[in-house]
Formats: C-alpha cells, sequence, structure tokens
C-alpha cells in the first residue's frame, strides 16, 4: 500500500499536467497543418505536413506584424513608465514621511476592491474629451500608476533599514540621490517582478483595448484575434497560428522569469 | 515635516494618475447611472438629463438584465468552488512529500494563468467544436454522445466555466502551494509521533492553518469570477439564446453598441456593489469563525 503511494502521486499529477498542456500543444500543431487539414474526424494530433503557410498568410493578408508592434510598444510603454511612477510611490508610502500619508495609504488599498470595469465608461467619455480615445495614449495614460504596484513596492520597500537612508541624508544627499543610487539597486527584484506582471497583464488586456481602440491600425493582438476569428470562424488553422503568436510571448517572458512572477503573486495576495 | 516637500515629488504623480483616471471615474460612474446619458448627449451635452434612479428601475424590469445576472451566478457558483477545488488538490500532489520533479510539475499546471484570454478562448471553441473538437473524440473514445457545447444553451455555459477553470487554477495552486510550504514540519512531526494518522494531520494542522488564506483566495476569486467578459465575447457572443450573456457583456453592449451610457453606468454600478458584499458578507463570516 504504501509503495503504491508514490506512483499514484506522480502518476495524477503527470496525467493532469499533460491533459492541462495539451490545449496549448494541439495549438501549436494545428497551426502548422495545411488549411482545412483539422477539418477532419477523428481531429489529427499531428500535421501530416508542417507548414508555415498560416503564420504567413496571418503576415500577408490579416496584416498581424501591425498588431504585433502595437501590442509590443503598448506593452513597453505601459511597463516602463508604471515602473517609474509605482516605485517612487511605493518607496515613498514605505519610508518618506508626509502628511496624511497613512490615511491615504489605507484609502488606496479601500479602492482596491472597486473593480475596474466600474470606471470604464466615465474614463472612456474623459479620454475621449482629453482626445486620447483612438490613440495609444488611450491605453497607456489611465495605466501610468496602479494601486496594486504601489502596495506590492510598499511592501518591499519597507524593508529598507532606515539607518542606511538616514546615512546618506547625514552624508548630505538630497532625496532624489538617495533615491537613484541607494533605494532603486535595492528594489530591484521587487522592480522586476512588478514589470513581469505588469507586461502580462497589458499584453493580455482585452476589454480596455477593444473600447478604446476603434481604429483597426491600433488594435492589440488579442483584439485583433477576437475580430479576426469572428470573421475565420472556419478556419482553424490560420486562428491557432494566431493563437500561438499571441500566447507565446507571454509564456516565453513567464519561463523566462518565471521566479519573479511566482514571487509577485504570493505577494500580492497572501497576508503577512 | 523635513523632507514632505520631497516626498511628494514621488507620491504626487501616481497619486494624480489614481485619482484623475480611477477614483475621479468611479464617482463619476455613480454620476452618470442617474442621467440617461445616450448617444444624442455624446453628440450634445445639452441633451443630459437627470432621471434620478430611473435606470436602475427599467434594469431590474429589463429580462435581459436579470438573465445575465443569472448566467453570472451561475458562473460563479458553480466555476468557483470547482476551480478552487482544483487548485487545492493539485497544490496538495504537488507538496506530497513523494512527488518528484515538483518544479516542473507546477510550471506546466501554471502556464494557462499567463496565456492570453482571447487566445485561449480561441483554442477552446475549437477543442469544443461540434464535429471536429478534440473534447468530443475524447467522448466518443469513452462510448458517450458528442455534445454541441457552444450551440446548446444548457451546455455553453459548463463549457466556458470548463474554460475558465483549466485557464485560472494554477493561480490559486501557487498561493495554497506557498501557503503549505509555510507551515512548520516539526508541527507534523510532533502529531506523528503522538500518533496522528496522515488524515488527521490534514484536517487539524493543515486545513486550520490555511483558513486565511482559503478566505482570501476566496474572496479574489469570486470577485474575479464576477468580471466574465471575454469568453463569451469570443467564443458565443453571448448565445446560445443568450445563455453566456454576463453582467459585464450586457454591460459593455448596453454601453458601447448602444451607447447608452447612463443605464450601463448603472449596471458597472450594480455588480460592483455585488461584488462588495459578497466580500463583505465574507469577512464577516470569517471574523466570526475567527472568534468562535
Amino acid at each position: 500500500m504504501r509503495r503504491l503511494v508514490a506512483p499514484a502521486v506522480n502518476g495524477v499529477l503527470l496525467i493532469i499536467s499533460i491533459l492541462t498542456v495539451l490545449p496549448l500543444v494541439w495549438m501549436l500543431a494545428v497551426s502548422l497543418m495545411s488549411p482545412g487539414e483539422a477539418s477532419r474526424f477523428p481531429p489529427p494530433l499531428w500535421p501530416s505536413r508542417a507548414t508555415l503557410a498560416n503564420y504567413r498568410e496571418l503576415f500577408t493578408q490579416a496584416g498581424l506584424g501591425r498588431y504585433f508592434l502595437n501590442s509590443v510598444l503598448l506593452t513597453a510603454g505601459v511597463t516602463l513608465s508604471s515602473l517609474l511612477f509605482n516605485v517612487a510611490a511605493g518607496y515613498a508610502f514605505a519610508k518618506l514621511r508626509f502628511a496624511g500619508r497613512d490615511r491615504i495609504f489605507k484609502l488606496l488599498l479601500g479602492a482596491l476592491v472597486i473593480p475596474s470595469q466600474v470606471a470604464m465608461i466615465p474614463l472612456f467619455l474623459l479620454l475621449r474629451n482629453l482626445g486620447l480615445v483612438n490613440t495609444y495614449g488611450g491605453i497607456i495614460v489611465p495605466a501610468l500608476a496602479s494601486i496594486f504596484g504601489i502596495f506590492v513596492v510598499r511592501q518591499y520597500a519597507l524593508t529598507i533599514p532606515d539607518d542606511m537612508l538616514e546615512a546618506a541624508r547625514i552624508d548630505g544627499a538630497s532625496e532624489f540621490r538617495i533615491f537613484r543610487s541607494i533605494v532603486v539597486p535595492v528594489l530591484r527584484p521587487i522592480a522586476i517582478t512588478l514589470a513581469v506582471f505588469t507586461s502580462l497583464a497589458a499584453w493580455n488586456d482585452f476589454m480596455w483595448p477593444l473600447i478604446v481602440l476603434n481604429d483597426m491600425d491600433l488594435y492589440t493582438l488579442p483584439v485583433a484575434l477576437a475580430s479576426l476569428s469572428r470573421e475565420h470562424v472556419q478556419d482553424n488553422e490560420l486562428m491557432m497560428a494566431g493563437a500561438v503568436l499571441t500566447t507565446f510571448p507571454v509564456l516565453l517572458v513567464f519561463l523566462a522569469l518565471q521566479r519573479y512572477y511566482i514571487r509577485g503573486l504570493t505577494l500580492g495576495s497572501v497576508k503577512e | 515635516m523635513k523632507g514632505a516637500g520631497a516626498a511628494w515629488c514621488f507620491v504626487a504623480p501616481a497619486l494624480v494618475i489614481i485619482g484623475l483616471f480611477f477614483i475621479v471615474p468611479v464617482v463619476a460612474a455613480l454620476a452618470l447611472s442617474l442621467t440617461d446619458f445616450d448617444i444624442y448627449a455624446l453628440a450634445d451635452r445639452g441633451n443630459l438629463r437627470l432621471v434620478g434612479l430611473r435606470n436602475y428601475v427599467q434594469l431590474l424590469q429589463t429580462p435581459l438584465f436579470w438573465k445575465a445576472l443569472g448566467n453570472t451566478l451561475y458562473f460563479v457558483v458553480v466555476g468557483v468552488p470547482l476551480s478552487i477545488g482544483v487548485s487545492f488538490g493539485t497544490a496538495l500532489l504537488l507538496h506530497s512529500r513523494v512527488t518528484r520533479f515538483q518544479a516542473a510539475f507546477r510550471t506546466a499546471l501554471f502556464a494557462p494563468v499567463v496565456t492570453t484570454l482571447v487566445a485561449v478562448a480561441v483554442i477552446w471553441r475549437y477543442l469544443l467544436h461540434p464535429h471536429y473538437g478534440l473534447l468530443n473524440y475524447g467522448l466518443s473514445r469513452l462510448g458517450l454522445p458528442p455534445v454541441d457545447w457552444l450551440g446548446d444553451p444548457s451546455w455553453a455555459m459548463p463549457a466556458i466555466i470548463l474554460l475558465a477553470v483549466w485557464k485560472n487554477f494554477g493561480y490559486n495552486m501557487v498561493i495554497f502551494l506557498v501557503g503549505l510550504q509555510s507551515i512548520p514540519e516539526p508541527l507534523y512531526e510532533a502529531a506523528r509521533i503522538d500518533g496522528a494518522s496522515a488524515w488527521q494531520q490534514f484536517l487539524h494542522i493543515t486545513l486550520p492553518t490555511l483558513v486565511p488564506i482559503v478566505t482570501m483566495v476566496n474572496i479574489l476569486t469570486i470577485a474575479g469570477y464576477f468580471q466574465l467578459f471575454a469568453e463569451p465575447y469570443v467564443m458565443t457572443q453571448g448565445g446560445p439564446l443568450q445563455s453566456t450573456v454576463s453582467v459585464l457583456y450586457f454591460m459593455y453592449e448596453e454601453g458601447f453598441k448602444w451607447w447608452n451610457l447612463g443605464s450601463a453606468s448603472a449596471v458597472a454600478f450594480l455588480l460592483f456593489v455585488l461584488i462588495f458584499g459578497v466580500t463583505a458578507v465574507q469577512l464577516r463570516v470569517s471574523r466570526w469563525q475567527g472568534v468562535a
């Protein structure tokens, strides 16, 4: 009995893991099939002759290159700029003194329970008045700072010893100098965590880009894929190639920086 | 206060952004929900009128709103326990002393979490295809009749739940796993010396330690599941027979298809109140249990 436990546990895990990864592997396999090959019964698991025709068609006919570029630019823009705002604010909430600091922080934490969709309609009208609807700015500007980001950075920054900052102040360093040469290096790990989180969320975001970007030239990959999939209901191989191009960048980032991602996940969710 | 000026330089930009682009819109959503803001008001603010609670009254008389609410509750009530159950089960398996290649299994099980929802919805639409889908092929191998997953009103929501659980369970799994790993090993050793069985250890050490985490995970998962949108948008467009219209899908159509922005704001606000209410009840219950 006892000897059977280890194979049973590992066997069940192996089966669940295969079932979990199967849709993603199948997506890759079907994306390499020639058009129409996947519309058969029983469904083929592997392309009889692998071809990149679907990818070629996506780039030449469906203009996917443009959407890919939009997604890359928007993700990079949101990630880099929000990093600056959130790290600065998170550090200040943890280590600097200013009037109302704790009260403001509590208010921010309280606002975390508000789902972002509540703000969407007035935000759309506001951005419309600012002329930001149908521009990259409509995506980037509202995402420049986030409560979650500030919270995560603050929790980490609390561990910076006050003595270290005090010593620099006694040496006559300005607050900005201290931030740049002491705080930022110490906060590097959490900044990477936040960057991974933000970039994955920005890349995968769907509802807000769908609302703000009406011009096809500005579509991000998820918005373009959703619109393509409504047109090409039957072209399974083509749609799978589109899904591969949309998911693989995030999967690769995740695989490369998994350590940082998992830490952020537990930081944000598990109470200390 | 010394250095307060510099401190404000650090926080002010972020606070201005959050205030202007989140807090103000949230308050404005409440105000907007009390107006008849529609496509005419979008063209000319002169057409805007305050209508009090009329949007809310009208919503509560709209059958499709109730349908959307019912569909969303169905998704939450079935999807959340299923998702958390799978998360918890897989976390226990991963944490087991006999598990090998824990990191590899964890990565595989977590992979769907980081994928793009729209893309996996496209994949699943194909997996669930009545003729060529892998799922029905699997059923046929088991000798079961095929299911028209996304074409049958009674199967479309279960199909979406299946996708959601597959996509999300890894997230809570990792949180549970971290919780399990934080339980000090000596606790179990002491229990074993006292002759406690594996089941007793689970019941009296593992579960009680994880209660706060389970509460947390519950609240966050329920709030997340209430925000169902992209799955029906891509897979079913709310159909068949409006069986997968969710509250947010309803809000999206009301606001950005018909441009009834006042009424859509009322939908958004009702959703918020609902999520807030459910969260508050759970916190109350968990606190009450903590005392008892």
